[in-house]
């Protein structure tokens, strides 16, 4: 398809291993990934498979007895060998960052305001108070949080739970990152609130051209607002594609059971078949 | 605010109130007479009936009560005539062996007991949050180990063992102290000094084994906590990550436990107070209970209530400044 220049995120070969008694496991394993300049890229798997690993692990932000290898080129930089200070210019600049839960993601000592500038401010040396306050005023206004102005300078607590997550947003918005990883962003929120946030991700997308890789257990969410999809099970991934292809013609069996999975409306009652095995099965 | 201020002061003023009824009740009811303690030896039936009558013991219960309280609010007088003793509020009695005025007993040895408490606290504030954090930096590793095996030892040593063996140590055999002699501040300033540093390390140590295993385990899970991974994710020097994000939320717990631990102490520290001989509320408290010294008794216990009660409003209010979720009428 495009060159590997054009390309945004390069993951190869990527592993990750933690210490267990018998020496090392891996929980992801030889990976790789590719993400086009502006693309959505669907990470999809159950508990346990190593998407949420991924992408701390793209962050640089494993765990300290986690091993990695392979490489990880961000538009055109190894990110496994840069530095531990070059690597924090990266993170929550140019790579941005949003958690499953928005509520203990941020921290209910400091205002909402204060917890956005503080991105910006620690990326954009001399930039006063006030022009961050006043950024991150926008930020939150750009997330569509009413009365930004005045809520800026309320607390996590203070706000509903698909709110917190749009302020998780403002914050990873407000250095206008090239790539936003989205860790199950609507796992912990109603399901009209995960339309309303997954519609706003869309919308950043389109404005900014940024690129976004959106991890979740939840194929709806996927093929909602992704173009491409990764299957991973057991840190490994079973299948690639484009969202289409992938849904319309599974090739791998654990694909099929997800699909499987997913409760569709104009579904028969009886239609609704427990997935087989599928580990057992391939 | 205004309103949360005002239910804290009237819930203290409640809590107070029980207090002194269920001290009076205890005394009232489980004490030996009063009258014939005063008389003492040589005693006649007459005298203790007139002590009977000065002190209003012969009058029910509530009465009693409704007296004692009225003493410490305005004052009372004890006897009537020409031979009435006033006794001006806050009255809590007189001592049954001295005779001295309950209040002034205590307002003359608080002094004692809040030198040794602040000066314990500090100690077991430094010690206890610094070894904790060092303790939780250098988790699983030998220093971890080490600290966690002292905060076991500090934790079960009895004070008074500790006393003794610091005595023998720091005094007999190393003599980097100066045998202790009550002197006032004004006198000699260094050995007043010297004087109360084996009671503020004695104090201390339990104390601050407590604190650092507090302040390595609020560390620790602090360290767990999504926001840290977030702030991480954000770019932030790793100095930042700590002095914003983990060290405010864990510390916050110590303040609370720090408030009640030094209002208790207000109250006096009876065994390291004893051991020493230092002349505070601990050892006056220590001493009346001997002597069965009533007032006195009832004058600590509701002195040491007051400075707790006092001390978790403090907690409270200080509270509502550094954690804004449980400010009010947000």
């Amino acid at each position: 398809m495009n060159g590997p220049a054009q390309n945004l995120l390069e993951v190869s070969d990527l592993t990750v291993s933690f210490p267990t008694a018998t020496g090392h496991t891996d929980v992801v394993s030889h990976l790789d990934l590719t993400l086009e300049k502006g693309g959505a890229l669907g990470i999809v798997g159950e508990s346990g498979s190593g998407k949420s690993l991924t992408s701390l692990a793209i962050m640089g932000l494993l765990p300290g007895k986690a091993r990695r290898s392979g490489s990880i080129r961000f538009a055109g930089d190894e990110l496994t060998t840069m530095s531990e200070s070059a690597l924090r210019r990266v993170r929550g600049d140019r790579i941005a960052m949003i958690f499953q839960d928005p509520l203990s993601s941020l921290n209910p000592y400091y205002t909402v305001g204060a917890q956005i500038q503080e991105a910006y401010r620690s990326h954009r040396k001399g930039v006063s108070r006030r022009q961050a306050r006043q950024v991150s005023i926008e930020a939150m206004e750009r997330v569509h949080i009413k009365d930004a102005a005045r809520r800026v300078d309320d607390y996590p607590h203070q706000f509903s739970g698909g709110m917190r997550q749009r302020v998780m947003i403002a914050m990873a918005l407000s250095t206008e990152p090239e790539l936003l990883i989205a860790d199950e962003p609507t796992t912990a929120l109603d399901v009209t609130v995960q339309a309303q946030i997954l519609e706003l991700l869309e919308e950043i997308r389109r404005e900014t051209g940024s690129g976004l890789i959106l991890i979740t257990h939840d194929l709806a969410v996927v093929s909602e607002i992704t173009d491409h999809i990764v299957v991973m099970r057991y840190g490994e991934c079973v299948e690639r594609g484009p969202v289409e292809a992938v849904f319309s013609d599974p090739q791998h069996a654990y694909t099929r059971d997800l699909l499987d999975a997913v409760p569709r409306i104009d579904d028969d009652i009886a239609a609704l078949r427990t997935p087989g095995r599928a580990g057992e099965a391939t | 605010m205004a309103r949360y201020l005002v239910n804290r002061v009237a819930a203290m003023a409640g809590i107070l109130l029980l207090v002194c009824l269920f001290t009076y009740a205890v005394f009232f009811l489980f004490s030996p007479d009063p009258a014939v303690q005063i008389c003492g030896k040589t005693c006649t039936p007459e005298r203790i009936d007139q002590i009977r009558d000065n002190l209003g013991l012969d009058q029910p219960f509530w009465s009693q009560f409704l007296t004692f309280l009225k003493g410490i609010f305005v004052g009372r007088s004890y006897g009537d005539g020409v031979s009435a003793v006033q006794c001006s509020a806050p009255c809590l009695g007189y001592s049954f062996q001295s005779s001295q005025p309950v209040t002034d007993m205590m307002l003359q040895r608080l002094p004692v007991s809040a030198t040794v408490a602040i000066g314990a606290a500090v100690l077991w504030l430094l010690g206890g949050v610094s070894a904790g954090l060092l303790s939780a930096v250098r988790e699983g590793t030998w220093v971890d180990k080490t600290l966690t095996g002292l905060t076991l030892g500090g934790m079960s040593i009895p004070n008074y063992v500790l006393a003794l063996v610091l005595q023998y140590v720091l005094v007999v055999r190393l003599q980097w102290l100066p045998f202790p002699q009550a002197v006032p501040f004004s006198d000699d300033p260094v050995q007043w000094f010297l004087n109360f540093v084996m009671p503020w390390i004695v104090l201390a140590v339990g104390y601050a084994a407590a604190y650092t295993r507090l302040t390595r385990a609020n560390v620790i899970d602090t360290l767990q906590e999504n926001f840290l991974r977030t702030a991480r994710a954000k770019g932030l020097a790793p100095r930042l990550v700590w002095r914003r994000h983990a060290l405010r939320p864990a510390l916050t717990p110590v303040v609370t436990v720090f408030g009640m631990d030094f209002a208790g102490l207000l109250g006096g520290a009876l065994i390291t107070e004893t051991v020493f001989g230092l002349n505070g509320v601990g050892k006056l408290a220590a001493d009346s209970i001997a002597k069965n010294d009533q007032p006195v008794i009832m004058g600590v216990t509701l002195l040491a209530a007051f400075f707790v009660v006092i001390g978790n409003v403090v907690v409270d209010l200080v509270y509502t400044v550094i954690d804004p979720r449980v400010r009010v009428g947000t």
